[in-house]
């Protein structure tokens, strides 16, 4: 019995792993092993592609233009997602459900719509070809989320708290910055683990809304990938390079991941 | 949401974000309802359409395709995920060290940029240099998605699996841990079968992560572009275009706003449709239990 169980998430775990082996396998190979031969492991091991990557701007910029726009999205999202959660988990005011559907339904929207509106309304307020502009329009469905799992953490904290408070003189302000938001901690690191997972492997917008200047990593690879042909030593190490970030992020909120969504209100 | 007391003070608060939101979506989706009823030749002149577009995209044989496509693909992974999703879930240790292992390395594909996502099965599923390519024709099958229609759609499912299951884990082991200990110890006592076990006890806890799981798989696979476009390209020929890469390829790539904007309202509201249908049956079959 007990071997039976270990059997399933071990499989499963090995199934998740193959594809990323065979990207670290491939960035560590040269281009003529890569076409020549079918090999399990690089049989002349290779820095070469990595070394590429650091060395040539066009491609460290992608990370940090990436980079610059995932956490403007995230501490964007996260601050304004905070009053209003508190919002609609405290106060009931003039269409409050509508307007938490009306958030929601953002988030069903798919991308592929928004793409030319918004080349045109970034376009037409200057921001074309800034981080800002991709950070903004991320906003677009991780502010949903984030309401949404905030106000989730947020019921679960116990009104007695507010009043509380307030019978001890606190202002509104000094007790939401000094004793709520302590008390959703774990709310406000889920809510910004979502929000950064979202805009860090979004890529139809952010390269829509780019073309030089904060062009990210995603879109720098896709636009190798059908210039220079068959470059895939290259295209694998900058793919594994992206995989770092999310490994970091998820180490810092394993305990929490799963809560994240489950808290939330449907 | 009871016991909430009645304030104005909430528009206060929820003013930042109806701006953010407003001007990300009102603005464009204006813009895409005004494309949808008018014809351009360029040079900013426009001329009323009405629902020209409209009636033209749902007789469309192409619309209808891709319809059909995303609606097969959408069904197909749903019908994978969610029971896989649990079954991992259901098997996997509740504590120990191994938690934290098993968790962040489930998370893990779920962190990675979809386009990389894309191309890392594109090199992992090549028929010459692919781990899996080369696997599955070494066993005598002939497989190579980019030429077999068929092929190609086991990758992408295939594909989709190995990205998203892990969230149906996480959600569902996320409302098994919320099962008190004294449930499986009663179940014991009156000597409950795994099947009962499951069936009275974990399916009833996790209905409500389920929903949510469900929910989400349904809008993001229906939403689905990079991950395809990077592998297949929507290929061969059309066989995996789905809605998104048929969108994107009338509006940006052959600038056809009229038709594109029709066809963006028409895909979003089958989204918000099929999303209020699912959640009001859920909801009503909540309320009677």
């Amino acid at each position: 019995m007990k071997i039976r169980t270990w059997i399933v998430p071990t499989l499963y775990i090995v199934f998740l792993m193959l594809p990323i082996y065979w990207l670290l396998n491939m960035s560590f190979k040269t281009t003529n092993e890569i076409l020549g031969t079918f090999t399990l492991w690089p049989q002349n091991f290779t820095f070469e592609n990595y070394v590429k990557i650091f060395t040539d701007p066009t491609w460290y910029n992608g990370y940090f233009n990436s980079i610059t726009y995932v956490v403007m999205n995230t501490s964007i999202s996260v601050t304004v997602a905070l009053p209003a959660a508190y919002a609609f988990s405290r106060y009931r005011f003039l269409g409050d459900k509508h307007l938490f559907f009306w958030l929601l339904t953002n988030r069903m929207a798919p991308p592929a719509i928004f793409a030319l509106p918004f080349f045109q309304l970034y376009s037409a307020v200057g921001l074309f070809d800034t981080t800002i502009a991709v950070a903004l329009a991320h906003s677009l469905f991780n502010v949903p989320l984030a309401v949404w799992i905030l106000e989730g953490f947020m019921s679960g904290v116990p009104k007695e708290l507010d009043e509380t408070a307030y019978v001890d003189g606190y202002s509104f302000w000094r007790f939401f910055i000094r004793i709520f938001i302590p008390a959703i901690i774990a709310g406000i690191g889920v809510a910004a683990f979502f929000t950064f997972m979202f805009s860090w492997v979004e890529l139809l917008l952010a390269k829509t809304l780019t073309s030089v200047a904060a062009k990210p990593i995603a879109a720098t690879m896709t636009r190798t990938a059908s210039t220079s042909g068959y470059e895939l030593g290259l295209l694998a190490a900058a793919g594994s390079l992206t995989i770092i970030p999310g490994a970091f992020v998820i180490y810092f909120v394993r305990n929490y991941i799963a809560k994240g969504f489950a808290l939330g209100r449907v | 949401m009871t016991g909430r007391k009645s304030s104005s003070k909430g528009w206060l608060f929820v003013a930042p974000v109806v701006a953010l939101v407003a001007f990300n979506a009102l603005i464009p989706l204006m813009t895409v309802v005004n494309y949808s009823v008018q014809e351009t030749f360029g040079n900013n002149v426009f001329f009323w359409e009405g629902v020209r577009w409209f009636t033209e995209v749902l007789n469309s044989e192409r619309f209808h395709a891709s319809l059909g496509r995303q609606v097969f693909f959408t069904g197909i992974i749903l019908l994978i995920e969610v029971p896989l999703g649990v079954a991992i879930a259901l098997t996997m240790p509740r504590k120990g060290p191994w938690v934290s292992v098993c968790l962040v390395m489930m998370a893990l594909p779920l962190l990675i940029p979809w386009n990389v996502v894309g191309a890392m099965w594109n090199i992992f599923s090549l028929p010459d240099i692919g781990l899996l390519g080369k696997t599955i024709n070494s066993l005598g099958i002939d497989y190579d998605y980019t030429q077999q229609p068929v092929s190609a759609w086991f990758t992408v499912i295939l594909m989709d699996v190995w990205h998203w299951t892990s969230l149906v884990v996480l959600l569902a082991y996320a409302g098994l841990c919320s099962i008190p200990e004294a449930y499986y110890q009663a179940a014991k006592i009156d000597g409950a079968t795994p099947w009962a076990v499951f069936r009275f006890i974990e399916l009833p806890k996790m209905k409500r992560v389920l929903t949510i799981a469900i929910l989400l798989r349904f809008m993001d696979s229906f939403m689905i572009y990079t991950e395809p476009f990077v592998l297949t390209g929507g290929g061969p020929g059309n066989s995996t275009t789905m809605l998104s890469i048929d969108l994107v390829k009338i509006a940006l790539g052959q600038f056809d706003l009229g038709p594109a904007a029709a066809m963006s309202l028409i895909y979003f509201l089958i989204i918000l449709l099929a999303s209020w249908i699912f959640y009001t049956l859920m909801m009503k079959n909540e309320a009677e239990e």
